[in-house]
């Protein structure tokens, strides 16, 4: 017989307060099973962290049964917090303490005694390998490490059940895989039952089980395998011809709603969902191209399910037709030059000697581990921290000298929503319009092109703060579109969303591009770097590999390799050469 | 680009930081009470409970004499409107009760040989004991008993006493603190409402991540600068006009100068206030440095200006210090137009330091701006 450590019958919960009623979950069945990995995926705003906080008993139900670990979740709420342990999507770890002393911390709550201890933290720190860093404060490391030590202190006992909240979010691939490393030896070693919440793919399909939850109802119900099924016999993939970059093909057949329920550019060709397989594609006609059908993958089964369930007129944003080549970026044009860059805060050397350009009208990536320095470089290229060395220069301007007639030139969309959440969606508008010096006429034509655009039209009255993340999002590329700047400057814009919204956002970027603005964009989602034109990674302050995917895919000698492995594999090289130049 | 065209662009930049310093500012209307009810609250504070007048002395009495004269004696002060006796001692071992209780403020000791000593001729002490713990309040009860004491004495020797002082106290006839603390109260409050809420508003954006956002357009560090001062100095005057307007209609404390030379100060004042709030904002990560260093600013600032205690009893190396301090310049310029009804050209004394403090803060923070973003 199998047994359970969670089983919710018609569970309901109703936010009722001052904002308003929120109906964050509708009665749904869920259940976990005792040693096994049970997954729960679903867009934004699904209800997955209420799920995870009933079961947790932070909160009370108002509906239906939830049993954690045989007892009731009310009554016994004390008792099931005494025995499983919840790492939220942001860890409570102590800043100003060490890493050691975080997790004396956390064994001393959890009343650990002493004589166990030592083993203990010596297999957590060795499994995270921050055994050489002890003494190191916990604000002084980087995301991926901060979310390891998050998990080391989660882990000081070994729960009866293990609540993981979006674990990797926000940790670049390297750092995501060495945490599912250890989530996985955990569970083998000493049975864990774990339920995780996820945004990403190829972390669901690792676990035993899933859920899919879509606005606090459940879409699906089963094993990975199943859940891929529900696509079988619709994937397909397409080269482009010569000359078509991926985004725009993709984004052409994203367009076709009566065909096509997905496509995503993806290892030097592009994927899709077709909705109808084997009825003909505008699309793919106007190219005459020839599709291959592939197999069925979880993210395409996830992707159908929420196609079904979303109403997806209401969030399409009517853009130009992709029905053409777009001129290539000029390269002969150039709109940021970088030479020789560096810089140092006091003895540490974030960015060392970089040295590139970006053309006018590319789609250019930044990407790297947490730490690598390339928020460093985006803020420099933004002209928000001086450089300690190199020649710079943005649109034209050089940085150290016209920083201000610079920043009249670019867009900037920060990673944290940073608009004004008290002021209305217009007077945000109005006051980053002000801020570009747009005159009053031209501010007010502008405003009403941006609200269409970016279908926040009805909304002008809202607080900023009040709105849902995807409108956030928009708003803040309103905001940063206002003064239709030549660059756009876009730090880690898709973290946090989920990935409906996410093929609406690159789709945008496509048009754009098409435009003719420059994009410099940062992302943690390594496949998203099949939407740029070319991409620079850098590690430890220094630039490893510059060029389009397909380049780089080419030097490596990895024909059809997917994005996360051939990071991984150029970030390992790299670290493996400097440690052999070290010794 | 040309002078025209910049000058445009910078106007329309500082209309619209102005505007969304505002709004900011006033939009909630939970914060506009809280910026509002404070300074109410605070002006009839001090105006009922600061008050050095001594209107009620309660005292003990040890009269070891028992004789006619003593007996009138007490009378006398008894007979003021003043003195309230609150016991009556029969003995030396009683004296310490009344006074450890702060039953009394002082305890009146007549000793065996007073009538004897005064009908020899000779002096007659008479023994005021009080409380140290206020020295305030005790030297004042000393002064009034002592009064009252040789006017007593000059009767029963039945003659006049050879000299009469005849005080007149310009500017206050009656010394009323009331009148002295109304233009303080409207420094000190203004003062720490404008310091804390610029103070406040830029680390209040570098905690939301929008002052980034703010540093990527291309207004200058000016333009940031002006829309910052802006909201809190509108706010200091209106705080500024309810006090002013509780203190005089209120509390009937003369207002004998010109209205727009206050205003003058009061606006420079706030400038230099603004100022040193961002001062502080500019090199503080987020709100709760600020509210950290402020208080550390607020305090000792407070206390050399001069608001409680006159600057000119402070050590010297102190009185350099209050230079530096923008209230201590304020609360002179208030109180001489107030109730001596000071000119505009007359108060250069007042309104340069201010204007200094202005500039080198306002200054220092525009600097800091731009190159504390590591």
């Amino acid at each position: 017989m199998t047994e359970w450590v969670v089983q919710a019958e018609k569970l309901d919960k109703l936010f009722d307060d001052k904002q308003g009623k929120t109906h964050a979950l509708k009665g749904i069945d869920f259940r976990a099973e005792k040693g096994k990995m049970t997954a729960l995926i679903g867009p934004d705003g699904a209800g997955k962290t209420t799920t995870m906080r009933l079961i947790c008993g932070l909160m009370d139900p108002t509906g239906g049964s939830l049993q954690v670990l045989g007892l009731d979740s009310v009554a016994g709420a004390e008792e099931i917090q005494s025995r499983i342990s919840y790492m939220p999507q942001k860890f409570g770890l102590y800043e100003d303490l060490t890493i050691q002393e975080n997790l004396n911390l956390y064994a001393d709550l959890h009343g650990i005694p002493q004589d166990t201890r030592k083993g203990r933290f010596a297999k957590l720190l060795d499994m995270t390998g921050l055994a050489p860093f002890t003494g190191r404060l916990a604000g002084k490391l980087s995301g991926g490490m901060k979310q390891k030590l998050g998990l080391a202190c989660t882990l000081v006992r070994s729960p009866d059940l293990l609540i993981l909240d979006e674990p990797t979010v926000g940790v670049d691939p390297l750092s995501r895989d060495e945490l599912w490393i250890i989530i996985k030896q955990m569970v083998r070693e000493e049975n864990l039952s774990v339920i995780v919440c996820t945004a990403y793919m190829n972390e669901a399909a690792m676990c035993d089980h899933v859920y899919v939850l879509n606005l606090g109802q459940m879409l699906f119900e089963g094993t990975p395998q199943e859940l891929s099924q529900v696509a079988a016999g619709k994937c397909f993939e397409v080269d482009p011809p010569e000359e078509l970059p991926y985004r725009v093909l993709q984004g052409s057949l994203l367009d076709d709603t009566e065909q096509i329920i997905d496509a995503v550019p993806e290892s030097g060709t592009v994927r899709y969902i077709a909705a109808r397989p084997g009825e003909p594609i505008p699309t793919l006609e106007r190219w005459s191209l020839t599709p291959r059908a592939v197999d069925p993958r979880l993210e395409d089964g996830f992707m159908i399910l929420l196609h079904q369930a979303a109403d997806l007129e209401k969030t399409r944003i009517p853009l130009a037709p992709l029905d053409k080549i777009p001129p290539r970026p000029a390269q002969n044009e150039v709109s940021i030059e970088v030479k020789d860059l560096v810089k140092k805060f006091g003895d540490f050397t974030a960015v060392s000697h970089t040295s590139f350009q970006v053309h006018k009208g590319e789609v250019f990536g930044l990407l790297g581990p947490n730490g690598a320095g390339k928020t460093t470089t985006f803020r420099m290229l933004c002209g928000l921290i001086p450089a300690t060395g190199g020649k710079l220069s943005v649109a034209g301007e050089n940085l150290r000298t016209a920083r201000t007639e610079a920043r009249a030139k670019i867009g900037y969309v920060s990673q944290k929503f940073a608009l004004y959440t008290k002021l209305s969606v217009l007077e945000n508008l109005q006051f980053y319009g002000g801020m570009y010096g747009l005159p009053r006429k031209k501010l007010q034509e502008r405003i009403r092109t941006v609200l269409e655009e970016f279908q926040l039209t009805g909304t002008e009255s809202h607080n900023a703060g009040d709105l849902p993340g995807g409108y956030k999002q928009r708003l803040s590329m309103a905001c940063a579109l206002l003064q239709e700047p030549e660059i756009l400057f876009l730090d880690e814009p898709t973290s946090g969303i989920d990935p409906l919204a996410r093929r609406m956002f690159w789709r945008e970027i496509t048009d754009l591009s098409c435009k003719g603005t420059t994009i410099i964009i940062t992302t943690h989602f390594m496949e998203e770097s099949e939407y740029c034109d070319r991409i620079m990674i850098q590690d430890h302050g220094k630039m490893l590999i510059i060029g389009s995917t397909d380049e780089i895919r080419e030097k490596l000698h990895k024909p059809g390799a997917n994005m996360d492995a051939m990071f991984i594999d150029i970030v390992n090289q790299s670290r493996a050469r400097g440690e052999g130049a070290a010794q | 680009m040309d002078l025209g065209k910049w000058k445009e662009i910078f106007c329309r930049q500082v209309w619209y930081m102005c505007w969304k310093e505002m709004l900011g500012t006033f939009k909630d209307p939970r914060f506009r009470r809280v910026l509002l009810i404070p300074p109410i609250l605070m002006g009839f504070l001090f105006g009922y409970a600061a008050n050095f007048n001594l209107e009620n002395i309660t005292y003990a009495l040890l009269d070891k004499s028992h004789t006619k004269a003593s007996v009138s004696l007490a009378a006398h002060l008894d007979g003021t409107d003043f003195y309230h006796r609150v016991a009556t001692l029969r003995n030396e071992g009683e004296i310490a009760d009344p006074i450890n209780t702060e039953k009394a403020m002082l305890v009146v000791v007549i000793p065996e040989d007073f009538v004897d000593k005064l009908e020899q001729g000779q002096n007659s002490p008479v023994q005021l004991i009080t409380d140290g713990r206020y020295t305030m309040t005790s030297s004042l009860a000393t002064a009034y008993t002592s009064r009252i004491i040789s006017e007593w004495m000059l009767e029963q020797a039945g003659r006049e006493p050879p000299i009469s002082l005849q005080v007149r106290t310009w500017f206050n006839p009656n010394q009323l603190t009331r009148w002295f603390f109304s233009p303080g109260i409207l420094g000190i409050m203004c003062f720490i409402q404008v310091v804390l809420l610029s103070g406040l508003s830029v680390a209040r954006e570098r905690e939301e991540g929008t002052f980034e956002q703010l540093l990527v357009t291309p207004a200058s560090p000016v333009v940031i600068l002006i829309g910052k001062a802006f909201a809190p100095v509108v706010v200091g005057l209106i705080e500024g006009t309810t006090l002013l307007l509780i203190g005089t209609l209120w509390f009937q404390v003369p207002f004998t100068g010109n209205l727009l030379t206050l205003y003058f100060a009061m606006l420079l004042f706030f400038l230099a206030s603004a100022g040193v709030g961002l001062a502080i904002s500019a090199n503080c990560q987020n709100m709760q440095q600020v509210q950290v260093y402020t208080s550390l600013y607020l305090v000792p600032n407070g206390i050399l200006s001069g608001l409680f205690t006159p600057i000119r009893n402070m050590p010297e190396a102190l009185q350099v210090l209050t230079y530096a301090n923008p209230l201590r310049f304020a609360l002179d310029a208030f109180r001489r137009i107030y109730f001596q009804g000071t000119g505009f050209w007359s108060l250069g004394y007042d309104f340069f330091p201010m204007l200094i403090i202005a500039l080198a803060t306002l200054s220092f923070a525009g600097y800091q701006f731009r190159h504390n973003l590591n």
